[in-house]
């Protein structure tokens, strides 16, 4: 009797943690390369201790993160995929579309270079060279903002990438990065994860640069009227404090190292 | 080498310096293991008796379905109820994706199988006289049935262990139906997802020795529990 006297009262205790819950929540879908370098860590408490709210990250790749808008599953997102963002607002899912900030993409490889791409500014013309020559060449593979930008630049290098040398992984940014090190490969990464990893891949830059590897975000809300349940007031001072003056300040003076991840456009 | 010890070293100190982040992970998984597993308990330990006792066609059909549930992939369970509780799902007027009761519930669809396959096979294995006796000194099936659950309540022990055991260490639902949002749905399996992706191997690894230390604790609760 006292056993199950013990188990009654854990789960009834259990059950009252659970609903406990005085804010008002915020969800937010945002890429995976913007919440593991730790900007929003720093980002976003002075919005949340303003609003008295708190704002649920939910970090996939930028296509997911445009599906559960879509879906109506969170209230706004933030990603880097432009068509696919500008897509999203004609179709009208979303609204209100707003650039928040950018950094770049680079071609990492191995040191040696062995496609002696090392240098090349022409982003597309490295990656048919690789392609060419049939070095490892590792894909997200996982419809990511990197990944549309990958298919675009092989796109502009009039290759259609297949074959035992393309690997695609249909991982996070840090798993490709970790596994192209291993493959002796190159891959496409934005320069933010990358210098996460600095210390442990074996991989340096080869190419950057190029205007085509220029990596804007854009955060855009949730249309209201298609789904009624989202937070619109909410979601909308949230779009109003990241391109204010103080967000603007906070991005560009967020470091790794000594190094800055991402820009705010003058 | 030095990875391992790297590990070990931050474990020990996640641990001993109750690391606010660490301890909220460490709550949200402890909490919605318990409550997935009670609820499994309430619904799996009926089912494994019942199948353990009664005799009806396709019974051997429905211990084979509920055989090949265990072998269930989390991922699976968390794109059907990912389905199911979206905005565009049925039930997505409720708003349960990406909140605990959403891990919750994909936790028990997990665990009830491994519940009801354990109390089954502790069932047929029990004395098969036991339920004619009673019957026969007068108790009804009701009473019958709770002494049967008395005799075999190793078995049903090892059952919620196991379930446990086993919505713990998962990470698919956890991370489809919660979303590892921070100080809320993260668990300890999602966070170490995440360093891991972020590339911080050794602070993931110390958390899985934290993961296993909570593990350590229940079980010593568990078998406290079991001896009295």
């Amino acid at each position: 009797m006292k056993r199950s006297t013990i188990l009654m009262s854990l789960l009834i205790f259990l059950l009252f943690c659970s609903s406990a819950s005085a804010f008002d929540h915020l969800r937010l879908a945002t890429t995976t390369s913007t919440e593991n370098s730790g900007l929003l860590t720093i980002l976003l408490p002075p919005f949340e201790q303003h609003n008295n709210c708190k704002v649920d990250v939910i970090a996939v790749g930028t296509g997911k993160a445009i599906k559960l808008g879509e879906t109506g599953d969170v209230d706004v997102i933030l990603v880097h995929a432009r068509g696919k963002e500008d897509r999203f607002v004609a179709e009208g899912f979303g609204v209100d579309r707003r650039d928040i900030m950018y950094n770049d993409f680079v071609i990492i490889g191995p040191t040696d270079d062995p496609a002696g791409i090392k240098g090349q500014k022409d982003a597309a013309a490295a990656m048919a060279h690789i392609a060419a020559a049939g070095f490892t060449f590792v894909s997200r593979g996982d419809d990511s903002g990197t990944h549309t930008r990958e298919k675009e630049l092989w796109a502009a290098a009039g290759v259609a990438p297949a074959g035992n040398w393309y690997l695609e992984a249909g991982r996070g940014m840090g798993e490709v990065i970790v596994m192209a090190g291993e493959r002796q490969g190159y891959t496409l990464t934005d320069r933010g994860t990358y210098l996460a990893f600095k210390e442990k891949t074996p991989l340096r830059i080869a190419v950057q640069g190029d205007t085509r590897l220029y990596n804007p975000y854009g955060a855009i809300m949730v249309n209201p009227q298609r789904h009624p349940h989202v937070k619109a007031d909410l979601g909308r001072k949230l779009l109003d404090y990241l391109t204010s003056q103080s967000a603007r300040v906070l991005i560009s003076g967020f470091r790794h190292g000594s190094e800055q991840l991402f820009y705010v456009e003058d | 080498m030095g990875y391992l010890y790297d590990s070990l070293l931050a474990a020990i100190k996640l641990i001993v310096g109750f690391d606010k982040d660490v301890l909220i992970t460490v709550w949200t998984s402890l909490y919605t293991s318990t409550v997935a597993i009670l609820l499994a308990s309430l619904l799996g330990i009926p089912v494994g008796l019942w199948l353990g006792i009664s005799k009806f066609r396709g019974r051997r059909a429905l211990v084979t379905l509920l055989n090949t549930l265990m072998a269930l992939p989390t991922v699976v369970v968390g794109l059907l109820l990912f389905g199911v509780l979206s905005r565009q799902g049925p039930l997505g007027g409720w708003g349960l994706l990406f909140t605990p009761a959403a891990m919750i519930l994909g936790q028990m669809v997990l665990a009830t199988p491994i519940v009801a396959n354990y109390v089954h096979a502790a069932v047929i294995g029990a004395d098969r006289r036991i339920l004619p006796t009673l019957r026969s000194l007068g108790a009804t099936s009701w009473q019958a049935s709770l002494q049967l659950l008395r005799d075999i309540r190793f078995g049903v022990m090892a059952a919620v262990i196991a379930g446990f055991g086993r919505v713990i260490a998962e990470v698919g639902i956890a991370m489809m139906l919660g979303g590892n949002i921070r100080g809320t749905t993260r668990t300890m399996t999602t966070a170490i997802a995440l360093e891991t992706s972020k590339g911080e191997f050794a602070f993931g690894l110390s958390l899985g020795l934290v993961l296993m230390a909570v593990a350590l604790l229940v079980n010593l609760g568990l078998n406290f529990l079991q001896q009295r």
